[in-house]
């Protein structure tokens, strides 16, 4: 059986780091989840970044938003690398479903995260 | 008459600038200026994902900016060129009247000291600004609008 896929957050500030932290709150642990802030990062110094993140394994790279520097230094990481998939606009309800579909191939997770994370977005009552 | 704002920004296009500046400038234009980009249309359509469709982005080359500054300083007030280095802005200084500098984000490296949380310098850079600064360039450091913008004389005092 092949490694379960590694999921990296990327993300402005210190938001990475938090949401990994909630996720690890509601399930007992953030195992094969790797936070990665911009802070202090040029371009290439973020790239880097992903590199030690994501470690040479399969990973789907959750983004904070559909722009911006954790967007392009994502894209450009993954480029020509098809066991590495984008998805942009993370929340904590795809991270936390990820956390029990990490045996999906690199796609299948990546849709699935975005069902999930469009999923949890309601306007209530 | 406003002088065209010329940022350097080693992140390029991302949020500061989209969000941040383009708001307090009502952006229209961004030209990046960087000889790499400029020769690769793949680095050029994952820039153009990150501005709004409001907003036109043109890439150039510093020998592009030689002819071209005139027509971006034509709409000066709502154009900014994106640098991605003191190295880039002493060259474009070279061939246009660039009057007005923002040191946006200069992030560490090895053989730079920081002068602020955003601006990590090498002597030789901070060589660099000093020289425009006595040439008349107006430089100072301010990431996002709604801070204080720091001269240069304080900056690398």
């Amino acid at each position: 059986m092949s490694e379960p896929l590694r999921g990296v957050v990327v993300s402005h500030a210190a938001l990475a780091q938090a949401l990994v932290e909630a996720v690890a709150r509601i399930t007992g642990h953030a195992e094969g989840l790797v936070p990665v802030s911009n802070d202090g990062c040029s371009r290439d110094a973020l790239e880097q970044r992903l590199v030690e993140a994501v470690g040479g394994q399969p990973a789907v790279v959750f983004v904070d938003l559909p722009s911006g520097s954790c967007l392009l230094a994502s894209v450009k990481f993954a480029r020509g690398s098809p066991d590495v998939a984008i998805v942009a606009g993370v929340n904590l309800a795809m991270l936390v479903d990820f956390l029990y579909h990490r045996d999906l191939s690199v796609h299948d997770a990546a849709a699935r995260a975005v069902a999930t994370g469009n999923r949890s977005l309601k306007v209530l009552p | 008459m406003t002088d065209v704002l010329v940022r350097v920004d080693d992140r390029l296009v991302h949020g500061q600038v989209v969000v941040g500046w383009g708001r307090a400038l009502g952006l229209r234009h961004i030209v990046l200026v960087d000889d790499a980009i400029r020769a690769s249309p793949w680095e050029q359509d994952l820039y153009r994902m990150g501005v709004p469709s409001a907003v036109q982005i043109e890439f150039a080359s510093v020998a592009d900016a030689a002819t071209a500054f005139p027509r971006w300083a034509a709409d000066a007030a709502h154009t900014i060129l994106l640098l991605g280095s003191v190295e880039t802005l002493a060259r474009l200084c070279a061939v246009a009247p660039v009057r007005r500098v923002n040191l946006g984000g200069i992030h560490q490296q090895p053989g730079r000291r920081e002068h602020l949380p955003y601006v990590f310098l090498t002597e030789a850079e901070a060589d660099r600004l000093r020289a425009l600064d006595r040439a008349g360039v107006a430089i100072s450091a301010q990431d996002v609008p709604t801070r204080r913008a720091v001269p240069i004389e304080e900056l690398l005092a």
